[in-house]
């Protein structure tokens, strides 16, 4: 599934694109694919945003945001939640990526490799702060649903990994 | 309204509902920061895996009842979940032989569900089953690092097993509102799975340097809502605020 699947016009990009993920303030909702289309009909958007992980906390506070968002460029809206299909990893855009390695947090690999790491104590995840490989997992639940927590061996920083889902 | 299907999603929902409560115990109590984060996380999925299931049972049984009042406002016979997941967190090993044994049924119930004609519940389903292979991972690792540990910690894990066991049976026991899925083309025929569980749950054991348990009798009755004196506490621990103080909100 790609991205490009998502249905956003155009002229509302900028306003989602200024929305981000309450617990990774530098992600927003657009780069992290959650926005799966956002359509203007009679001047009210219908918006359908999918969970990244079911229980996650922040999609309550995210669909609120993208209404005061929208309220504030003008627009009455919808924000409804769908399942189907389910979000990946793979739909966080390389503009993501970057943010969320700039703040610290390691971007998921590919599923292969995460399953080497999160199994087989594979050292391949690069440590945000210095970039050495010799890194390890401490522990494969992290401070939120999507991260695992991760240590580096060179320089001791200890830092979370956003966990492939696929 | 569809009763069978309000019933199975019930039936579906409710082990997630029992087994996160159990699990969120644990929150700030958990025997590492590690294992007390997991613990949560795991906590957190089935909330959220839960809260999809009565979301779209509200919306069958068509009247104003909500997800949280399917949650938090039935009585305990009422609930449709298995005697496994509402049984204590004795210890750190209970706790973990519970979870191992039932992700690992979870696990291929979900890879059925997925397959539903329902396409609100394979659509959930497929969610949830990324989530729950993460649960499956912690869980067995945890059964071998313990029960091929030290001394002691192999037999706790086993106690905790021998002592779980009893439960695992009717995990695979069909209900009425079972059948009647399984019929349509929605429901996952339970008994089906039974072979591969024990599979692969031996295997884990065996390479945990634990005995697989043998039994000839099993518990059953929390599908019909027979539970064990635990799930009473657990409720009311669960339901307090919304009695106390009806329809509150956060």
């Amino acid at each position: 599934m790609k991205t490009t699947e998502q249905n956003i016009d155009e002229i509302l990009i900028p306003i989602l694109e200024k929305v981000s993920d309450p617990e990774i303030p530098v992600l927003s909702i657009m780069d992290m694919g959650v926005v799966r289309s956002a359509v203007i009909k009679n001047n009210i958007v219908k918006v359908e945003i999918t969970p990244t992980y079911s229980g996650c906390p922040a999609m309550d506070v995210i669909g609120d945001d993208i209404k005061s968002a929208l309220k504030q460029a003008g627009y009455e809206s919808k924000v409804e939640l769908i399942l189907h299909p389910a979000w990946t990893t793979d739909w966080i855009t390389p503009r993501g990526r970057k943010a969320l390695e700039d703040y610290g947090i390691a971007a998921p690999l590919s599923a292969e490799a995460d399953k080497d790491v999160l199994l087989n104590d594979k050292r391949i995840v690069k440590c945000t702060n210095c970039g050495s490989q010799n890194t390890r997992l401490v522990s494969q639940f992290g401070s939120t649903a999507c991260k695992a927590q991760f240590q580096c061996d060179d320089c001791q920083e200890p830092f979370d990994y956003f966990k492939c889902l696929k | 309204m569809k009763q069978n299907l309000y019933n199975y999603i019930l039936g579906i929902a409710d082990n997630s509902l029992i087994l996160g409560q159990r699990l969120g115990e644990l929150t700030g109590h958990g025997p590492s920061l590690e294992t007390d984060i997991a613990c949560t996380n795991i906590s957190l999925d089935l909330f959220g895996q839960v809260r999809s299931y009565f979301q779209y049972a509200a919306k069958i049984a068509g009247d104003d009842r909500t997800e949280d009042d399917i949650a938090m406002l039935r009585k305990e016979r009422e609930y449709k979940s298995v005697l496994l997941v509402e049984q204590p967190n004795t210890n750190f090993a209970y706790t973990m032989a519970r979870q191992f044994l039932f992700d690992v049924y979870h696990l291929a119930f979900l890879a059925e569900l997925q397959k539903s004609t329902d396409l609100t519940l394979s659509a959930i389903a497929n969610k949830c089953i990324k989530e729950v292979s993460y649960h499956e991972r912690f869980s067995s690792d945890w059964i071998k690092r313990l029960g091929d540990g030290t001394e002691e910690s192999k037999a706790k894990m086993q106690e905790a097993m021998d002592g779980l066991w009893t439960y695992t049976d009717e995990l695979f026991h069909q209900t009425e509102a079972d059948k009647a899925m399984v019929v349509e083309g929605i429901g996952v025929d339970v008994t089906k799975l039974k072979d591969a569980y024990y599979t692969r749950v031996s295997a884990v054991l065996e390479e945990s340097t634990l005995e697989t348990p043998e039994s000839k009798w099993f518990q059953k009755g929390g599908k019909e809502g027979i539970h064990t004196e635990h799930l009473g506490y657990l409720l009311a621990e669960l339901q307090y605020m919304q009695r106390a103080y009806p329809n509150m909100e956060w």
